[in-house]
């Protein structure tokens, strides 16, 4: 009996491994096809979806693809220009989201409960709703810059990045991490004479490492990831994102070869920083689902 | 508790400001203007100026009608029948052209048709494209929003047991999410072309007795190709929502259940399915707002065709205010989405609230 009982365990680990691997393979074929096809000219890169192949480095492999790919395009222009918007974005959106949290979290004033309200009223409006309305607005938006006087945000870096820097998300993150911090500590730093800005700095930053990862990873991903709005707002070459730039990219009628090396340069950085961080990426998705 | 020490009006202003006014600026005035556009015939770059039209633009957007058409008859009162003997009928265009009997009609076009004894009902609509996209819109999120909620939970299911090495699944499970829906869409462009990777598995595993077709071509395929493909990209993201839900059922109720000598779908259905309540509703309205905002799968994939069977409200927004410049009709249908996006998360919300 003993024996049967261990074999029927053995027998269902396999089993739960098999089931397990199957659907792994499910999400990452398209993925490795994605690769691999980076390195094959078109001829080949056809002829191999019919078998196993297609997910192999087998048979012509050369970057040659990727040469042509920024040949074609300037695709190092697009990356440079998605790297700065996201960076940008990301800093200027973890210093200000936290201040205002640091606001509604640990300071008492007029009117803080109406605003954190409106705050948490956004999280329902999906930003494809005022798209529209945003692009009339931005398009006669005033700035002084360098250059002086102008109106019109169209096709500058700033529209795409000045938009983005809060949303709602991302202060009630830093609301929700700041007030399981102990109340204590805030006030006893009041009570020794510290200034809010110092409690900010030295006490409240330093202890906030992780909603800081989780908040500049999903904003990450939102701005790096940016279609629709970098669409509409950016049409000169010389401000276009990455994703904005393949789609420009595919309909050049380009080889397929080549836009699977566009893929590539543009998702396998992005793979690699997850695999890295993959706990502090997943942990992140799953605190957006803390509260409903 | 107001206390001296933490009460500042300046301060909390002062930190406030900054973040909640971008804020204001970004999100809550363009949300109000959105309103405010719909009800003007305002565009991108006109020389003319703004005009208040009131609900014209809704109007335009949204009448729509069912006309019954007779068949045509001859002189004796019969039925006049094709070489099927299908009744003819007058062509729709007789009534929603410059027919002054029917001015309610007039500039409408036909949405589709059934048949009600020898007479035609005709659904006629102002703007039939606009119709197709809601209706494509409501198709994908019914079909979306269980399936994807589903799968991600039957996923979270099988990643929350203790198994060695199981963090891996987990991470490669997740992995289609950090990548871009504009790559994703672009990649499967490729697997479901005609002679693309899906046509050449499936021909491969049913030994050629399946013949390839042009999954995205076909407005029979299209819409449910992207919706397999967007399930595909986003089912990890709800997946890891469930699993934290799941996490943070006591392992003493689960213990308890055990002894009781519960069976495996008894102690989900009474111990795990109750713990998640807050989870799936959570999940479901997420999923609901992102399957509504379905727009660049889309924009790569099929630019809304064939025949309008991709289309989506937010393509459709996005199509006329920027692609026409016409701000005022995008804002009106971005109105709409959103009244029909919170009409859904109240549902949901009411539908799931606590007894």
């Amino acid at each position: 009996m003993a024996a049967i009982s261990s074999d029927n365990r053995g027998l269902r680990l396999v089993m739960r491994y098999t089931v397990l691997t199957l659907i792994a393979i499910i999400f990452v074929f398209p993925l490795v096809f994605m690769v691999m096809s980076s390195f094959k000219p078109d001829l080949q890169l056809l002829r191999d979806t019919s078998s196993i192949r297609a997910f192999l480095p087998v048979g012509d492999i050369s970057l040659n693809n990727y040469f042509d790919a920024f040949d074609r395009a300037p695709v190092g222009l697009f990356v440079f220009n998605s790297v700065l918007v996201t960076g940008l974005t990301v800093l200027f959106s973890l210093f200000l989201c936290s201040m205002a949290a640091f606001s509604f979290a640990f300071l008492e004033w007029k009117g803080r409960n109406i605003l954190l309200s409106i705050v948490i009223a956004t999280l329902i409006v999906p930003f494809e709703t005022i798209a529209i309305p945003l692009l009339l607005m931005v398009s006669k938006l005033p700035w002084i810059g360098f250059e002086g006087f102008s109106v019109g945000w169209l096709n500058t870096y700033r529209v795409q990045i000045i938009p983005w820097i809060a949303d709602g998300l991302t202060i009630f993150l830093f609301v929700q991490y700041f007030k399981d911090l102990p109340r204590d500590l805030i006030e006893a730093s009041r009570v020794e004479g510290a200034s809010w800005w110092q409690i900010y700095t030295k006490v409240v930053m330093p202890l906030s490492g992780p909603v800081l990862a989780t908040a500049a990873i999903l904003k990450f991903l939102v701005m790096y990831n940016q279609y629709l709005w970098p669409l509409i707002v950016v049409q000169e070459e010389t401000y276009r994102p990455v994703m904005v730039g393949l789609g420009y990219f595919f309909q050049l009628n380009t080889a397929w070869g080549e836009i699977m090396a566009y893929l590539t340069i543009i998702t396998v950085p992005v793979l690699a920083f997850y695999l890295v961080l993959q706990r502090a990426f997943i942990a992140s998705i799953a605190s957006t689902g803390v509260k409903g | 508790m107001a206390s001296k020490l933490t009460t500042s009006n300046r301060a909390g202003w002062g930190f406030a400001l900054p973040g909640f006014g971008l804020l204001a600026l970004f999100i809550v005035v363009p949300f109000f203007f959105a309103f405010f556009l719909s009800l003007t015939n305002q565009r991108l770059i006109s020389p003319n100026p703004t005009e208040y039209v009131g609900l014209e633009n809704y109007r335009d957007l949204l009448s729509i009608s069912v006309l019954t058409i007779e068949p045509e008859r001859d002189d004796a009162g019969i039925i006049i029948r094709d070489a099927n003997g299908q009744p003819e009928y007058p062509r729709v265009r007789s009534f929603t052209r410059n027919n002054p009997d029917f001015p309610q009609y007039d500039g409408m076009r036909e949405w589709f048709r059934w048949h009600s004894g020898d007479n035609a009902k005709v659904v006629v609509a102002t703007d039939v494209v606009f119709w197709k996209s809601l209706r494509n819109t409501l198709m994908f999120v019914l079909v979306v929003a269980p399936v994807q909620g589903a799968l991600a939970l039957g996923l979270a299911l099988l990643i929350n047991q203790r198994l060695r090495g199981i963090n891996i699944y987990r991470a490669i499970y997740f992995m289609p999410v950090v990548v871009s829906i504009v790559v994703v869409s672009l990649l499967w462009r490729f697997l479901y072309a005609e002679e693309g990777l899906l046509n050449n598995i499936l021909q491969t595993l049913s030994f050629g007795m399946f013949e390839g077709r042009d999954w995205l071509g076909d407005p029979d395929t299209a819409l449910g190709a992207i919706k397999a493909m967007s399930i595909w990209q986003a089912v990890g993201f709800h997946m890891v929502i469930w699993l934290s839900g799941l996490q943070t059922i006591s392992p003493t109720l689960y213990e308890a259940s055990s002894i009781e000598g519960a069976s495996k779908w008894q102690t989900f259905r009474y111990v795990t399915w109750p713990g998640l309540r807050n989870t799936a509703v959570l999940v479901l309205i997420v999923i609901t707002m992102q399957a509504f905002a379905l727009f660049a799968q889309i924009d790569v994939m099929t630019n809304g065709g064939p025949l309008d069977s991709t289309t989506t409200v937010v393509f459709q927004a996005v199509e006329r205010g920027y692609g026409k410049q016409d701000i005022s009709g995008g804002s009106t249908i971005s109105v709409i989405l959103f009244l029909i996006v919170l009409s859904i998360s109240l549902i949901q919300r009411y539908l799931t609230r606590e007894r």
